[in-house]
């Protein structure tokens, strides 16, 4: 057993780390907020798209660098850390890992290489809600949210009765973009009117969601992890009654709540990154306890972090609202933790502990 | 990040799981009869450890010099794993083999604590760690039992407090004051010693559950001779840590308690209280998902604490993350499984309901297990002090003589 980064993913993480430091700093974050920076975000993706950021898990055979999933996770970590303003989520986590897993080879031929370039992007509308209904190869679809819907050229949907890649370049479909209470993701909705689809047949959306909730679980992490250090790095310095505000033990106490949170978060998005790479029946717990642990740690450590920052901590010029907003955006996208609640309890139960 | 044993701990693995198959049914305990504190079933449970420490399995990474494997830390999990699938006594040899024992290897000469290695280890003789006084719990460097040197020897008077098996123990360590002129943490020494020891006075305290597995122990000009000794005379203190720092690493969910996650979950998989199976209820499973993320989550941090022991790290103060959240999780785990029985999960009735019985167990067990070890508290300052780095409180008992404090 070996239950930590490799050499080579640390390396990944690391140099993704420093990039991001430099060209997502709050303050791009910041400006997107304010409908500002979106050409600066592009250009983001597509220095990290030469750098093969998409590319990492996708297969070598695809046009991908073949990496796995491990470092892909490390990746979504440093990105989550600094709240990167890419697609990473709905094209690669969602659409790409849809395709690649559950589409015939003519699909992954067609639109893997290309994701995997950062050359176009995917979205996916991903779960039992989603009521999307198919007359032959033809599919509509009510408005739905999608993350970068505006942005994307195919999605990825699934729901209750199938799975189907749709280009999104075709008449019928219409999409709006909406504003959400964090505007550094943009979302979209996306309608159909009896659009032209193919159907993904080798992938349901609970497996979807499953494979995509491990990777926006190291998202959520990065983030959690990134509040503690802002949190850490305030209380050392700010003072009040001739003490360093770090050294009270309501303040130490709290940071070693957030501490333990997100460390156990951690080990079980390990547990569900090797079940992700090894593609282990484990994968639907393991994913869901993820999903459930990261969740819970962001949320902790974002409203704490604005707390242990004090009046300053609820201003718009300090960073702790990035990650307020990032925490619940995260939360919430794909699929409340309520439902993943339920999935936890669900594979327990159909594991059968005696 | 890989999951799989390596064919060495696959051939291991393999190996234990035999063994066990073969011997731990013969140790299993009577029907309905559960013990949390691990000291009502004390004499099956000698019987298996003996059983164990003849085939090497009682403590796998010690060296075969001493009775162990030479294994490494993984195999003494994979050992647990396949151990934990047995109903099987509780260990009461935890404090001898996790605390005392390792103490004695480290601090005592090499022939002393090869006399006390392996009656240890066969559960044939048992330790007790006399620290916590009556005045100092959390604040442990507060000890005043005092030992005044005579001759060849210490004769030590005093009181300790909470200490775990003193009624059923052969031998103890202790930390007392030898001199109370000096600084608090510099004026404190440590020995072993035979709990039979004429002054020695046990007295058993009666818990919250009604059960005793914790003890006063009264000290009347006991005399300890110098050559027990471990560490220099006023450097007791850091032969203390020492200890302490074998504890933390100790804790995991099968050592702490005689519950685990999986006794909920099966218990949540059968109908409850109205009838209905809690596992299909929203409301029990957002319960259900929160206690296993935690109990997880310890369990993997524990195996990512292994992978850095086996490239070569030593383990550091962040294996309090595992008593910490443990201590809470069981009991949430043991107050969610009492509630699945509704008005009923009240009644005290140990044979009529065994799953019961031992929630009900560590649901009392759980409010002592938050302060035994490092309260709740102190695990928090640990973590906040020696891992986060951030400042200590300000603090009035440093670079004073111990008989100037104001206590």
């Amino acid at each position: 057993m070996n239950f930590d980064y490799s050499e080579e993913e640390c390396a990944l993480a690391e140099q993704a780390r420093r990039l991001l430091a430099e060209r997502a700093p709050p303050s791009l974050i910041r400006a997107l907020l304010e409908g500002e920076g979106r050409d600066r975000a592009a250009a983001l993706w597509t220095e990290v798209s030469a750098l093969g950021w998409p590319a990492i898990a996708i297969p070598e055979a695809h046009g991908g660098l073949g990496f796995g999933h491990v470092a892909l996770c490390a990746l979504a970590e440093e990105v989550g850390r600094a709240m990167a303003p890419l697609p990473m989520l709905p094209s690669i986590y969602l659409a790409a890992e849809a395709i690649a897993t559950g589409g015939s080879e003519a699909q992954k031929a067609r639109w893997l290489p290309r994701i995997a370039l950062g050359e176009i992007v995917g979205t996916a509308i991903v779960g039992a809600s989603v009521s999307a209904t198919a007359t032959g190869n033809r599919l509509t679809l009510p408005a739905t949210l999608a993350p970068f819907g505006a942005e994307a050229s195919i999605a990825v949907v699934a729901g209750r009765d199938g799975a189907w890649i749709v280009d999104l370049g075709q008449a019928g479909v219409v999409r709006t973009a909406v504003r959400t209470i964090d505007q550094s993701l943009p979302c979209a909705t996306i309608a159909f009117d009896r659009v032209e689809t193919e159907p993904l047949q080798m992938i349901d959306a609970e497996r979807i969601l499953a494979r995509a909730a491990v990777l926006v679980a190291f998202e959520q992490l990065g983030g959690a992890d990134a509040c503690l250090d802002m949190a850490l790095g305030y209380v050392r310095e700010r003072r009040t009654f001739g003490r360093v505000v770090g050294s009270y033990q309501a303040v130490k106490h709290r940071l070693a709540d957030i501490y333990v949170a997100n460390q156990l978060a951690r080990s079980n998005a390990y547990y569900a990154a090797w079940a992700l790479s090894a593609d282990a029946p484990e994968l639907a717990l393991a994913a869901a306890t993820a999903r459930v642990s990261a969740t819970a740690a962001y949320e902790l450590a974002a409203r704490e972090n604005i707390q242990l920052h004090g009046g300053i901590g609820f201003t718009w010029e300090a960073d702790c609202h990035l990650h307020y907003r990032r925490s619940r955006v995260l939360a919430q996208i794909l699929e409340p933790v309520e439902t993943w609640h339920r999935r936890l309890a669900a594979a327990l139960d159909r594991e059968g502990v005696a | 990040m890989d999951f799989e044993d390596t064919a060495e701990e696959a051939r291991f693995r393999r190996e234990a799981r035999e063994w066990l198959q073969t011997h731990a049914p013969r140790y299993a305990p009577p029907a309905g009869e559960s013990d949390a504190e691990g000291f009502a079933l004390l004499p099956l449970a000698r019987r298996w450890q003996t059983a164990k420490a003849e085939a090497r399995y009682a403590r796998i990474s010690w060296p075969e010099a001493h009775g162990g494997r030479g294994g490494t830390a993984m195999d003494e999990v994979i050992f647990e794993e396949e151990q934990r699938r047995f109903a099987l006594p509780p260990d009461p040899f935890g404090i001898s083999l996790g605390m005392c024992i390792p103490t004695m290897m480290q601090w005592a000469e090499p022939q002393v604590a090869e006399r006390f290695v392996r009656p240890a280890l066969r559960g044939e003789e048992i330790w007790c760690q006399l620290f916590s006084e009556p005045s100092a719990g959390s604040d442990l460097a507060n000890v005043r039992t005092r030992a005044v040197r005579d001759g060849d020897g210490w004769i030590v008077s005093g009181q300790k407090v909470w200490t775990t098996g003193a009624h059923v123990s052969d031998w103890g360590t202790i930390l007392v004051r030898t001199d109370p002129a000096a600084e608090k943490y510099a004026g404190l020494s440590y020995f072993w010693f035979n709990m039979k020891s004429p002054g020695v006075e046990v007295r058993p305290i009666r818990q919250a559950s009604g059960h005793a597995a914790f003890n006063e122990v009264f000290f009347t000009e006991v005399r300890i001779p110098d050559a027990q000794r471990l560490g220099a005379v006023g450097g007791g203190w850091k032969v203390a840590i020492s200890t302490l720092m074998n504890e933390r690493m100790a804790v995991n969910e099968a050592d702490i308690a005689n519950i685990t996650i999986d006794d909920v979950v099966r218990m949540a998989r059968r109908p409850g209280w109205t009838g209905g199976r809690p596992i299909d209820d929203p409301a029990a499973c957002a319960q259900i998902a929160t206690l296993y993320a935690c109990s997880m989550g310890v369990r993997y941090t524990r195996y990512r604490m292994l992978t850095q022991l086996s490239r070569g790290g030593l383990p550091g103060p962040e294996a309090a993350i595992g008593k910490l959240a443990l201590a809470r999780n069981i009991q949430d785990m043991a107050a969610f499984a009492m509630e699945m029985r509704g008005p009923a999960g009240i009644i005290d009735d140990r044979g009529g309901d065994p799953d019961l019985a031992a929630m009900q167990e560590a649901w009392f067990y759980s409010a002592g297990l938050r302060i035994a070890g490092g309260t709740d508290e102190i695990l928090r300052n640990t973590i906040a002090e020696r891992v986060l780095g951030l400042p200590q409180e300000a603090r009035v008992d440093r670079g004073v003589p111990f008989n100037q404090l104001t206590s």
